[in-house]
């Protein structure tokens, strides 16, 4: 399995085909819906994100409160097409990497061809196997939003498989269509 | 759940698929060990109460009671608090009430508590149609296909499917989730409905979508159907899908 590491290069990305299942060292940044509206209120004002956006990942996760002397609770993927109406405009901006669950619109995989990105996918519902990967978390932004608040998590070979690469591929076409039986 | 799992290992045709449910088991018994929850997502708590019609409830009211066990439970349990007050406004409550209860009284001096805590994720992809009595059957099966075509690999298959079959707008929905808090695999007891249950099963297997939605076989672990009278002009349908992370519970008192 490819090891990669944040903040992702044009390099490393390219390095990567739908399909194949790497291991993500490095800071990742969680973000959900709630947290998407408010980025894009920050673009209209003008102002930065909470994080720099060059080469970072976001990780689509509300996690589960941590049990006593534990790092973080249970924390696997929620289903990203809720973002796609944000994604394009943090691609634009810098944004490299998306970790989630479940297929994406055309436009935004068009956009991460075009951002020269990836869209990962974390097996969801495995989400303790997933929290032990996580060593340090820090909510850096919007702590309103309980599960929802904006976190720095250090993550340390995080299981992921890519889903759309910068060539085009898509697992969820192909491997539907390598098992349908019509 | 983790039975069906163990099967749904032995048929996976799809390597990936197959090693994808080899990590959903070992997240099964990794969550145990630790006494933490297999997905973060703990859901709403969807608390379906049948009462025994010679019960009499004292020193209080059920529902408040309800609450507040789903409160001490999520906060004590380092649950996910995941509910938001309004629907348009969104802001958490910040304990995962209130819970979505239904009370139904049936004969009896029992009291039973059914518990599902149910993700968002899958709720998103279930379903509902008045679908036209003359398209009957086929109608039935063309629009549960049709919803797990939608769902895809977006609510984390291998999937549990309630399909409701009859009844009213509203209660056709509701037995949908209720065919989720039957035992994985039992079939109905009617026989056409047992053989519309593997039918359906086969089919959703055919679209091959497979664990995770990465291609495979396994894309529905059972499907449950229930049903209900109807009106002459109705053939209501509505299908709510479980994700593997099915948690059911029921308890007398
Ligand atoms: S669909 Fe189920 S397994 Fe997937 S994230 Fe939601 S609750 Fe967890």
């Amino acid at each position: 399995m490819l090891k990669i590491t944040t903040p992702l290069t044009d390099e490393t990305v390219c390095k990567l085909r739908t399909g194949d299942r790497v291991l993500l060292s490095g800071t990742v940044y969680t973000a959900r819906d709630a947290a998407h509206a408010r980025f894009m209120e920050a673009f209209e004002r003008g102002e930065d994100l909470p994080f720099p956006l060059e080469g970072a990942v976001i990780y689509y996760v509300g996690p589960a409160p941590a049990k006593p002397g534990r790092v973080i609770g249970s924390a696997g993927p929620t289903t990203s097409g809720r973002m796609d109406v944000y994604t394009p405009a943090l691609l634009e901006r810098g944004l490299k990497g998306m970790i989630g669950k479940g297929s994406r619109s055309r436009q935004v995989r068009e956009a991460i061809t075009a951002a020269k990105a990836v869209y990962f996918a974390a097996t969801g519902g495995a989400a303790a196997l997933l929290a032990k990967c996580i060593m340090e978390t820090e909510i850096i932004a919007y702590p309103e939003l309980g599960p929802e608040a904006v976190r720095r998590l250090e993550v340390r070979d995080l299981p992921l498989t890519v889903v759309n690469d910068i060539y085009g591929g898509d697992l969820y076409e192909e491997g539907r269509k390598r098992y349908a039986r019509l | 759940m983790e039975e069906a799992l163990a099967r749904a290992r032995e048929a996976e045709e799809s390597p990936v698929g197959r090693g994808i449910i080899e990590e959903l088991q070992a997240n099964v018994a990794l969550a145990k060990e630790e006494a933490i929850p297999v997905c973060q997502d703990t859901g709403m708590a969807i608390v379906y109460v049948e009462l025994g019609q010679d019960v009499h409830i004292t020193g209080g009211n059920l529902y408040l009671a309800i609450d507040e066990g789903v409160r001490q439970g999520y906060e004590q349990g380092y649950l996910r608090k995941s509910i938001v007050a309004d629907p348009l406004r969104r802001e958490n409550t910040g304990d995962n009430t209130p819970a979505f209860i239904r009370v139904q009284v049936v004969p009896g001096d029992k009291l039973r508590i059914h518990l599902l805590p149910k993700g968002g994720g899958s709720e998103n992809v279930s379903r509902l149609a008045m679908l036209k009595p003359a398209q009957g059957v086929a109608g039935v099966k063309k629009f549960v296909l049709e919803t797990l075509d939608l769902a895809g690999g977006n609510a984390c298959p291998p999937y549990l499917v309630g399909v409701g079959i009859g009844g009213t707008f509203d209660e056709c929905a509701f037995l949908a989730k209720r065919a989720l808090m039957r035992e994985v695999g039992r079939p109905n007891p009617q026989e056409h409905l047992a053989r519309l249950e593997e039918e359906l099963l086969e089919a959703i297997n055919d679209l091959g979508i497979g664990p995770q939605g990465f291609g495979g076989r396994q894309t529905a672990l059972a499907v449950h159907v229930e049903s209900l009278p109807t009106h002459i002009a109705c053939l209501p349908v509505a299908v709510n899908l479980s994700c593997h992370a099915l948690r059911h519970r029921s308890r007398e008192v």
